[in-house]
């Protein structure tokens, strides 16, 4: 090839690409006339259609959350065209100093763009959002999107549901940006934890807007449009007719009742008193109520029975007796006497001596010290801390001192301290049953959340294990996939040491001390406790569950402040028991009655002091 | 002969003018791009059109002093210039800033530069440099060859490491200097059937086209007169060819960055991706076909003020050429585009020497290349590949650069009479 080829095929190259481009010119601005209707469409505009949320029913299928649309006002700033500020007020409700401000705070949000929608005012009302839409034509720039809110058919489970609120900085960088300014998220309960069933998938609508922002179609027929996937519906293991019992009974009182399916773990109620109307934290005024709820002295916000640890009270002693017999040093037939207590450990007056299931019936403090001094002091063990740490072992293995890890957000761990505590306390061995006797009855260094109780009245009830804990039953009908909820967790108790302790437990319902509890025709195995605590009147605590034999329900009551188990916490999961196994809970008026009117709460201010 | 000063006459004013039109014509296309009417002041140097103004001033000042500088300075300074184009690449490496994904840029007190753009005028004159020598046979020394293609693909490498997919590739228009040079012609037909094998390696799988490839070889194979020779030379082009197209795939699926991947799908039409790569080929799609014949006038076009055309000042600057001016515009464009580098090609030719040829040879490949892509790309016939249109897009660093690249050649090609005369004296 001679130069001057070489020359020519290059500028046969050059004219080659240059008559592509120009027929290629030619096609898309001569021949193609639909590149024209999308320009003078001449705005695509990006929507984002919100996603329901998924449903929320009781475990019978009875709804209890739903959605409401809301409007929001949003805008791309750079779109603005002519404003009439004035009337833009005027149809708004707002004066100039608010819209000045506002525009000042949305310039400030991260990740403003001039060219990015964003949420101008929040939840307008329905009159607003019709003035706007008469006046759309005048506020270029400005649009209307439709979102949805929570709305809450009964005022129950508030702590259960949780709630909504709109997403944090931080939220938005953790999603990659799925997340905009302005969007729910699930704060707290059900709503936070299954954030990502409930909360579906946005979609993205691209619509043509004229330069009068009307909207114009759809661009490309919707070919590029992505579908909003709405949020799974979710079944929560709770019975809402329980629920709604168990809160009604706790009205004016403070403390929890935790109802457990015990061969499943599924929650059945999940009571926090003082409690507050989930509707509430809804809609606009969600930051003040909110606000209002924090600043309340009876701390609504608080969730108890999963947060907060009690001593146990006399409840343990059902956990003692268990431990006892497993590590060698009780039988159902170890007697001891009680001479109204045990050392400086009072108790009440009843029948001495007695064996292990009497001493269960009647509460026997001076029985249980023994016990655990035995447990302590076992000669098995060279030092208290090995023999101290089989103790924590079991205590462990029935769900306590750790979060059991139920689907729900703020879970606490209770308190169960590990030798090495004792060591730092008293020094290496320089400890031994006597200086912690009181464990043995279920007080001192033991916290347990009401949880906690209803899961170990759980695993009595299943004979050595438990299942985990949880409040969702079904996920779009689904059963929850989580494998945790379908593991059994086996206690160190071999199954043969339960049943004479279950015995004792249903003397307690039988002639015990909690013979108020006894419902006809159903037999009830519980134990009550009497828990000293430094804030004040000791915490009334019951835990149950019934029937015996094949066991539905395991429940565990907490009132605060308001004496012998049996006074309240008994007749309240007494009545609860009812209601799940029967569907009745009014065959016992005058309890009824006086358990609903009972109340507490303006007896919490004077601290009564408190004797044996 | 002591320096000579080139006198008015032997300028090439076409090219100068054809220099100016653009550049006038690009500050305006900069200016409707971004104008606002609340702020319709060309002169304010905070907006991008202002800051273009002064760059088309420094510019003007830079090419001045080229064409006053003594023309043997870029002959004897050909590596010196190279070297420290390389020098800056490797400096943008090590303290580069980061700008939209690319680390290219290096901050010189508030001014941003891009070394890479000055990578092409460097090795464009080590490139002369090196082939001009008496001895050198391009033609026929492998090493010679060897060593050249080692001069173009330094920078690129550097610049590749920079995330400068746009600004490597530019580089690859060196093969058509060396064609001229005396690179076999059939290096060329087999780089463009290799090309053709990538596109369709993207687009189906491996497997169907070697067997593609074997049914062509054994067709072939039945219509010729069949030699041992010929049927081992078949068989190893359908063997090397399949390597490359598996390969092809393989880095494709592998090495490649997802958005890298996606903006080649898209081209492909094999994904859809309204908001990326897609929406922007889209939409300056939508721009420059509702032009029509005759565009929306200038400042009428609407695409752009509603921002709709991403980058609109710099990589899709041609979507305001064709918004506002339409297809007779555009025509208009492309043709004096042509003239171009038609003229450069006729200037290039006319060089007594080689060293001046070479270079001009890499003027006119590297302007084409760049013309070849950016337009490509706003017409939806090219990948989104982010370089810019010379003279015309937006960017200091870039008008300077071409600026320099065309002026010298057009300092060089003054220097040709002096030539002639000087074999008399």
């Amino acid at each position: 090839m001679n130069n001057y080829a070489k020359q020519r095929t290059l500028l046969i190259i050059f004219i080659s690409v240059a008559l592509i481009y120009v027929s290629r010119l030619f096609y898309i601005q001569i021949v193609d006339t639909s590149y024209v209707f999308y320009a003078q469409n001449n705005v695509l505009q990006e929507q984002t259609i919100y996603p329901a949320r998924g449903l929320i029913y009781d475990r019978n299928g009875e709804l209890l959350v739903y959605n409401d649309a809301i409007y929001d006002l949003s805008v791309i700033p750079e779109q603005i065209k002519n404003l009439d500020t004035l009337s833009f007020c005027k149809v708004l409700n707002i004066d100039k100093v608010e819209f000045i401000n506002t525009w000042a705070r949305l310039k400030r949000q991260k990740g403003y763009s001039p060219w990015k929608p964003i949420v101008f005012q929040r939840q307008i009302t329905i009159p607003t959002y019709a003035a706007f839409q008469e006046k759309l034509f005048d506020f270029q720039g400005f649009f209307v999107e439709v979102r949805t809110d929570r709305k809450y058919k009964h005022n129950n489970a508030a702590h259960v549901m949780g709630y909504i609120g709109e997403v944090t900085d931080r939220d938005i960088e953790k999603s990659n940006g799925y997340y905009r300014m302005g969007d729910f998220i699930g704060i707290s309960g059900v709503e936070r934890t299954y954030e990502k069933e409930l909360g579906g998938i946005k979609g993205t609508r691209y619509v043509l807007v004229d330069s009068k922002n009307r909207t114009q179609g759809r661009y490309k027929n919707g070919e590029f449009d992505t579908a909003a996937i709405a949020g799974k519906n979710i079944n929560l293991s709770i019975d809402q007719n329980l629920q709604a019992l168990g809160e009604a009974l706790l009205m004016n009182k403070t403390g929890s009742v935790v109802a457990i399916e015990p061969k499943t773990g599924e929650v059945l109620a999940l009571i926090s008193s003082p409690t507050y109307d989930p509707n509430l934290l809804v809609g606009r005024e969600r930051g003040n109520k909110y606000m209002e709820l924090l600043k309340d002295p009876a701390k609504p916000l608080f969730d108890r029975p999963i947060s907060a640890p009690y001593p146990p009270g006399s409840i343990f002693k059902v956990i003692m007796s268990l431990m006892g017999q497993q590590e060698q040093v009780l039988n159902q037939n170890t007697t001891y006497g009680c001479h109204r207590g045990y050392l400086f450990v009072g108790c009440h007056a009843h029948n001495s001596p007695l064996a292990l299931r009497g001493a269960i019936a009647v509460s026997c403090n001076a029985y249980f010290c023994q016990v655990y001094r035995s447990l302590i002091n076992n000669p098995k063990y060279k030092y208290v801390e090995d023999a101290y740490n089989e103790f924590y072992k079991h205590a462990y293995s029935f769900g306590m001192g750790h979060a059991l890890g139920i689907d729900l957000f703020g879970e606490g761990p209770g308190v169960l301290k590990k030798a090495a505590y004792f060591d730092k306390l008293y020094g290496r061995h320089h400890w031994q049953a006597l200086t912690t006797i009181s464990m043995g009855i279920g007080q001192g260094e033991l916290g347990i959340t009401p949880l906690q109780m209803a899961n170990a009245t759980a695993a009595v009830a299943n004979r050595g294990y438990y299942m985990t804990p949880h409040i969702v039953k079904r996920i779009n009908n689904h059963a929850n996939p989580n494998p945790e909820y379908n593991t059994k967790h086996w206690t160190t108790i071999d199954t043969s040491y339960f049943p004479i302790v279950i015995e004792g437990m249903q003397d307690v319902i039988e002639h015990g001390t909690a013979y108020i509890a006894k419902i006809p025709g159903i037999e009830i195995c519980g134990k009550t406790g009497t828990a000293q605590n430094p804030h004040g009147k000791d915490h009334s605590i019951f835990f149950a569950f019934a029937p015996k034999n094949n066991p539905k329900i395991a429940i565990a009551v907490v009132i605060e402040n308001s004496g012998f188990g049996a006074t309240w916490a008994a007749p309240i999961a007494s009545l609860m028991m009812e209601q799940y196994l029967t569907g009745k809970h009014d065959t016992r008026k005058a309890l009824l009655e006086r358990m609903l009117k009972g109340n507490l709460n303006h007896r919490n201010d004077s601290t009564t002091t408190k004797t044996q | 002969m002591t320096a000579q000063q080139p006198k008015p006459s032997r300028i090439d004013w076409i090219t100068l003018l054809l220099y100016y039109i653009f550049v006038i014509g690009g500050l305006l296309c900069i200016y409707a791009s971004v104008y606002k009417e609340t702020n319709p002041n060309i002169w304010d140097g905070s907006m991008n059109y202002g800051k273009q103004l002064v760059w088309i001033g420094i510019s003007s000042f830079i090419g001045l002093m080229i064409l006053l500088v003594d023309e043997k300075f870029f002959y004897a300074f050909a590596y010196p210039i190279y070297g420290i184009t390389i020098l800056l690449l490797i400096l943008v490496l090590v303290a580069g800033t980061t700008v939209k994904g690319s680390s290219s840029w290096i901050e010189l007190g508030g001014f941003r530069i891009q070394p890479a753009e000055f990578a092409k005028f460097g090795t464009a004159l080590a490139l002369a440099r090196f082939l001009c020598g008496y001895n050198v046979n391009f033609e026929k020394d492998r090493k010679i060859q060897l060593l050249s293609a080692g001069i173009i693909i330094l920078p690129m490498l550097i610049i590749l490491l920079q995330n400068e997919t746009g600004s490597t590739l530019v580089f690859t228009s060196f093969i058509l200097v060396l064609f001229r040079e005396g690179l076999p012609g059939w290096i060329l037909f087999v780089g463009f059937m290799l090309a053709i094998l990538a596109v369709m390696a993207l687009l189906m799988p491996p497997l169907y086209i070697i067997i593609g490839l074997a049914v062509l070889a054994v067709i072939f194979l039945l219509l010729v007169r069949r030699t041992t020779q010929l049927i081992w030379l078949t068989l190893g082009v359908v063997i090397l060819s399949g390597a490359m197209v598996s390969s092809i795939d393989y880095v494709f699926e592998n090495v490649m960055q997802a958005h890298q991947r996606t903006r080649i799908n898209v081209l492909l039409g094999k994904e859809v991706d309204i908001k990326g790569a897609g929406y922007n080929v889209q939409q300056s799609k939508i721009a420059i076909g509702s032009g029509g014949v005759w565009g929306k006038g200038f400042l009428q076009g609407t695409q752009n003020k509603f921002r709709f055309v991403p980058e609109q000042s710099t990589d899709f600057i041609f979507c305001t050429i064709g918004e506002e001016y339409g297809f007779a515009g555009s025509l208009v464009f492309i043709i004096l585009y042509m003239i171009l580098l038609y003229r450069l090609l006729m200037m290039a030719e006319r060089q007594r020497q080689k060293f001046n040829r070479i270079y001009g040879y890499s003027v006119v490949c590297i302007l084409f290349f760049h013309f070849v892509i950016n337009v490509g790309m706003t017409l939806g016939l090219m990948p989104v590949i982010g370089i810019p249109l010379p003279f015309i897009s937006y960017g200091g660093s870039a008008l300077l650069s071409f600026t320099v690249l065309l002026f010298i050649f057009i300092r060089l090609d003054a220097n040709r009479v002096n030539e002639l005369r000087g074999a008399y004296d």
